[in-house]
């Protein structure tokens, strides 16, 4: 099956380096391989296939991630659009 | 989001549509998926069966599409499967009935103990983003059905995408539990446990598979129908417009080749989009879409051409050639939602860009196809 991926240089996630501890759970709770640890050191290895879930930054205790974290749906990016406050999806 | 199996179940529901489960019409006691009771220091706790039955298969089938799926939730609580010890595992789930039957039904032999927290009937990932299956709630959960007293261990094994909603450090920060991210799919449950609690690689990854992204169709079409039933029932009304003036035989016979062509493009934009989504031109889900209305048209452009009868005249095709794409494109874009690598900002972007082109394709197509009624 062909790979599937989503528009290229969007996505808001950022790693600091100087707070990074390496700990590794970024990439452990990652759903899309975004992360690589090398010798005790964290890097973004596939920034374009982050879907911005959240959850590597909720569970980085240095908190040298950050994201913002959403629904990348466009059902209620629209609703949302229109009535000010919609659902969260 | 949705598409792996234990997470997904078409769009994201709003949690605020449904049933709170503390307001379950039934006890656990009673459930049909409970057989019998495991005694704790706590009291009696529900033993589940790790069997599903045609109940369970025929509720998940209905709430795929879209019957009583706000409404589908077991009672949050601790469950016990098998016999467990005060050594047994404890895992982690949802309280949306599909999340938990997943989860029971691969622990068939085993002892484990089962944690379900109240995320109103959402299931894992879904609830994991809007918060409520997060953090506070395990802990509060932890609390509330005194799990310390029923384990001697303090590890809870968690669905990896709960990881949305949940921070480890600050569970075992505030409860002294910690937090073991099991993999992604239920079915890998067994071969992580069996491994000592270690996810492979793959079994970290999402993906959205064939199987997956056809399975999320029907609550997509369920939830669109009402829109595009409406559409449809305008086009038929207005085709009985004509040069001397309104013809219910015209309605009937125009009509029913303009709602074809509408639904057609509504159903092949949902439907062809979701199974063709790898290979389909583009990474917009809205050009995708755009790429399956188009060449629908052109199979309809090539029966005009062959038999003639479909458009009638050219302004009525040209309007064809843009309401077509726009409205597959539409419902392809919204099929974002249901999709397991969408980001936020990268929905916001596509939808600046798509939907004016929708609009503007919509309503130069409609204009086309009025003219084309007095030709």
């Amino acid at each position: 099956m062909a790979r599937l991926r989503y528009l290229p240089n969007v996505v808001t996630l950022a790693l600091d380096d100087e707070k990074c501890v390496g700990c590794g759970m970024c990439a452990l709770v990652c759903p899309h391989a975004v992360f690589a640890v090398e010798n005790g050191q964290t890097r973004i290895v596939d920034r374009d296939a982050c879907m911005e879930c959240g959850a590597c930054a909720q569970n980085c205790p240095a908190e040298a991630l950050s994201v913002r974290a959403g629904v990348g749906c466009a059902a209620a990016v629209l609703s949302r659009r229109l009535r000010g406050a919609g659902p969260a999806c | 989001m949705t598409g792996p199996r234990l997470a997904t179940s078409g769009c994201c529901a709003s949690a605020g549509d449904a049933a709170p489960a503390s307001e379950a019409q039934r006890r656990p006691i009673e459930a049909p998926y409970v057989v019998g009771t495991v005694s704790t220091a706590v009291g009696e706790v529900p033993r589940v069966a790790t069997e599903l039955r045609f109940t369970d298969k025929l509720g998940s089938w209905k709430a795929r599409w879209a019957m009583g799926r706000m409404h589908y939730a077991v009672e949050p609580g601790l469950y016990a499967v098998g016999t467990p010890a005060p050594v047994s595992p404890v895992l982690v789930s949802a309280n949306y009935k599909m999340s938990f039957d997943r989860l029971r039904s691969q622990l068939g032999g085993r002892d484990a103990w089962i944690m379900v927290l109240d995320t109103r009937g959402i299931n894992v990932w879904c609830a994991a983003g809007k918060g409520t299956f997060g953090t506070d709630e395990v802990v509060g959960r932890l609390d509330a059905v005194r799990l310390g007293e029923v384990v001697e261990h303090r590890t809870l094994i968690l669905p990896q995408l709960g990881a949305t909603g949940v921070s480890a450090h600050e569970v075992k920060r505030r409860s002294g539990f910690r937090v073991v991210y099991g993999p992604v799919r239920a079915e890998d449950l067994p071969a992580f446990l069996d491994a000592g609690m270690q996810a492979t690689a793959e079994m970290r990854r999402v993906r959205f598979p064939l199987r997956d992204r056809v399975a999320l169709v029907p609550v997509e079409l369920v939830g669109s129908a009402r829109r595009a039933l409406f559409l449809g029932a305008c086009l038929l009304l207005l085709s009985g417009l004509g040069p001397g003036g309104y013809s219910s035989a015209r309605a009937m016979a125009v009509g029913s080749r303009s709602v074809l062509l509408l639904l057609s493009a509504w159903l092949a934009g949902m439907v062809l989009t979701a199974a063709l989504l790898p290979w389909l031109p583009g990474r917009s889900f809205s050009a995708k879409g755009a790429w399956v209305g188009l060449a629908l048209f052109l199979c309809a452009a090539s029966y005009e051409w062959a038999y003639g009868g479909l458009f009638g005249n050219w302004p009525t095709a040209a309007a064809w050639f843009l309401i077509m794409p726009a409205v597959a494109s539409f419902m392809a874009m919204n099929f974002t939602g249901a999709s397991t690598y969408t980001s936020l900002s990268g929905v916001l972007r596509e939808t600046r860009v798509a939907v004016p082109i929708q609009i503007a394709c919509g309503v130069v197509g409609a204009a086309l196809w009025l003219v084309g009624r007095f030709m």
